[in-house]
């Protein structure tokens, strides 16, 4: 196609390039659409993109040495961990130093407690050779006057975390989240008794796998049902599984919290029947079953809704093609309708395993100790034991592993196809 | 499955029957916890089952007492305060910026629109625990952190997701012809905007306010780290309740809470029903 007529270009009326003016006009739309985005878009910049990133930045980020102890920091770039000796003189100068400054500002107490993750002890020491510092003569030396003050000054263990520890940035959160830590010889895993995030991790992808599997088994014959039945019938039985939906999740929680406790609803219903005597009530909260239980509850209506919007679109003309074709009840259904049913199966399967990872709230309440999440850790760090850097990075590994599940369930079925209630 | 042929052997007629007692089943599951909680919480008691005189139906065994500590208990009136006051006004700025936004994605030439979404739907897919970490870091950074602003910020965040799903589904069918129409006729955009477009998409933006309203309403882990004692809202009120002190109150602020969810559902289904009736979907 050309744009020409005899050579000549098109113009519009009031003698402008065709071509140019249309290209003006769809600028002028892209402009006005991005426009009425934009005020959303900067508001979910500020308000939720900074946070995430702020959090992945803090999974790394470890001024904290090299802000405090600024010339300990540039000395110890020299001294090599390896030769199995503590730093020279120069380097006990520098730190002298910096503690004078970090203990006039009283900010050493807040290194040694952040020192102190990596390394039980450090905090003490860092709050006895603050009280001692003023005492110390200025002329030196001082190699012996902080050894003089703590012992743990001549251990190349202590050095070692203070020049691991110096650059700006680290990879100590994440190591601790993976339950390593870095040795003399490099990397190594921390000692059997102490590697607890992995198993909390593993905890919480077999947790979330177990429940998602209960949604799924507990779902697809409401699905199924609800597909089936005349529209007037579903949608009043369909109100059974969005009133759950609706309801506030605490709601939800404190229901079963009521219902499992022992001296609770079932347990009394249980010993009232005689199947469980009055001693041996049952102890389903605190613990994993009370996390299955009340999850399974709680994202049962997100397995069943993306399910029963599949299901209604498979037409009943299959299963009756293949009944006619000689197929019973049980092949028709297998060879035929459940084949159709998968993508339905794996939507609401990734959903509830994506939710169900990152759940907070009801393992909190429900799950006692053996019963929590990676989640629980997290909050646990960050309102706790104030270790932010450690919450940080179990957060970016939790996000990493959504994110990459949100992929999959992006390809199943499209995030524009997602639909609510 | 809907319904039994006459010449249906012994066999399917079991597995028919079998069939619906399990569905019974699980919809007992699903709707029984919500509905026990009901009579439990006029328990003359404080007891979390029920008691004898309340088996029996005995007036003595019923009270309305955890109500009233609700309603004068001076903790559980202000996070009540505290949700009212802040739900409102992040569902407010959630559905005007989701609204517009909105409108915007669903012009037809849209430059990165596959990130663009990405990022407003973000909030809707980051656990809560991460959003609630990184909204307290980053908060307590620029002084946010155990303010109202912060909390209301942080809820219009998370409701905005939901607002935009709900805009563009019912955008889906709005006509844009109509608009062109209107400008020919020498309507101004925002006369357009309020007496065109705005009636058409209602339903969907109303619906999308009631799910960034209830998203803010039941909110409790960005909350439980972002705000203060001072924006203790409900939610949270219920949450430190059922960790530490667990008192029968809980039990009629759960009544209340059902009852509000079940007001939301309703007016949730007259909308779906009428915007079915308009498309012509369902009969009447």
């Amino acid at each position: 196609m050309s744009d020409t007529t005899d050579g000549q270009v098109l113009t519009t009326q009031d003698g402008k390039p065709l071509k140019a003016a249309l290209a003006k006009a769809l600028r002028r739309e892209k402009l006005r659409a991005l426009l009425l985005i934009a005020p959303l878009l900067i508001f979910v910049l500020i308000t939720f993109v900074a946070p995430i990133a702020d959090m992945l930045f803090r999974s790394v980020e470890n001024g904290i040495v090299a802000e405090t102890l600024p010339k300990t920091a540039f000395a110890l770039r020299e001294w090599d961990p390896g030769s199995g000796n503590v730093p020279d003189e120069e380097v006990f100068a520098a730190l002298y130093g910096d503690m004078v400054v970090a203990v006039g500002e009283k900010k050493h107490t807040r290194l040694g407690s952040r020192l102190n993750y990596e390394q039980s002890g450090i905090s003490s020491l860092f709050r006895k050779t603050g009280r001692r510092i003023k005492r110390m003569d200025e002329a030196g030396p001082f190699t012996e006057q902080f050894l003089d003050a703590d012992k743990k000054w001549g251990d190349v263990s202590t050095w070692q975390v203070l020049k691991q520890f110096s650059p700006k940035y680290t990879d100590g959160y994440f190591l601790n989240a993976f339950d390593a830590k870095r040795g003399i010889d490099g990397i190594e895993m921390k000692p059997a008794d102490e590697r607890i995030y992995m198993l909390l991790f593993g905890r919480t992808l077999f947790l979330s796998i177990v429940i998602t599997l209960a949604c799924l088994v507990l779902g697809y014959p409401i699905a199924f049902l609800l597909a089936a039945l005349p529209l007037r019938t579903s949608n009043l039985l369909m109100i059974l599984v969005l009133l759950p939906f609706w309801t506030s999740l605490l709601v939800r929680t404190s229901a079963w919290k009521v219902l499992l406790q022992q001296q609770g609803v079932i347990n009394d219903f249980l010993v009232w029947t005689g199947l469980v005597s009055e001693a041996g009530r049952l102890v389903m909260i605190n613990n994993q079953t009370g996390t299955i239980i009340a999850m399974t509850h709680i994202l049962l209506p997100f397995m069943i809704l993306p399910l029963y919007s599949v299901m209604k679109t498979i037409s009943p003309t299959y299963v009756r093609a293949a009944k006619s074709l000689g197929a019973n009840d049980w092949t028709a259904f297998w060879r035929v309708y459940f084949p159709q049913s998968v993508p339905g199966i794996g939507a609401g399967a990734v959903l509830a395993f994506i939710l169900s990872i990152g759940y907070y709230i009801t393992p909190e309440l429900v799950g006692g100790t053996s019963g929590i999440f990676i989640s629980n850790r997290i909050a646990y760090h960050i309102s706790s034991s104030l270790n932010w850097g450690l919450a940080a990075s179990l957060g970016t590994l939790l996000l990493v592993a959504v994110l990459v599940l949100f992929v999959v369930y992006d390809r199943i079925v499209g995030i524009d196809n997602v639909k609510l209630g | 499955m809907s319904a039994l042929p006459p010449y249906a052997s012994p066999l399917q007629r079991t597995w028919f029957y079998t069939f619906r007692i399990i569905c019974g089943l699980i919809f007992f599951f699903l709707i029984f916890p919500i509905l026990v909680i009901l009579p439990l919480s006029f328990n003359a008691q404080d007891f979390f089952t029920f008691t004898k005189e309340m088996l029996a139906l005995s007036p003595e065994g019923f009270s309305f007492k955890h109500y009233n500590d609700f309603f004068t208990n001076p903790d559980w009136q202000q996070a009540l305060k505290n949700s009212v006051l802040i739900a409102p006004i992040a569902t407010l700025f959630a559905t005007t910026f989701g609204t517009l936004a909105a409108i915007g994605l669903s012009q037809s030439h849209v430059p990165y629109k596959p990130a663009i979404m990405a990022v407003l739907i973000s909030p809707m897919i980051v656990p809560l625990i991460i959003s609630a970490a990184g909204m307290y870091f980053f908060y307590s950074r620029i002084g946010l952190q155990g303010t109202y602003m912060g909390v209301v910020l942080a809820h219009a965040a998370l409701g905005t997701p939901f607002v935009i799903i709900t805009v563009t589904a019912t955008l889906v069918g709005f006509d844009q012809s109509l608009i062109r129409a209107s400008a020919s006729l020498g309507a101004n955009p925002v006369t357009t905007f309020f007496k065109v477009q705005m009636p058409l998409i209602i339903p969907g933006v109303v619906s999308g306010a009631l799910f960034a309203f209830i998203t803010s309403f039941d909110e409790v882990v960005v909350v439980l780290f972002l705000g203060s004692a001072g924006q203790k809202t409900l939610p949270w009120q219920m949450f430190t309740g059922l960790r530490e002190q667990i008192s029968p109150t809980i039990l009629a602020v759960a009544s209340l809470m059902v009852a509000i969810s079940v007001a939301l559902l309703t007016v949730l289904e007259m909308l779906r029903r009428r915007s079915e009736r308009l498309r012509g979907l369902t009969p009447g």
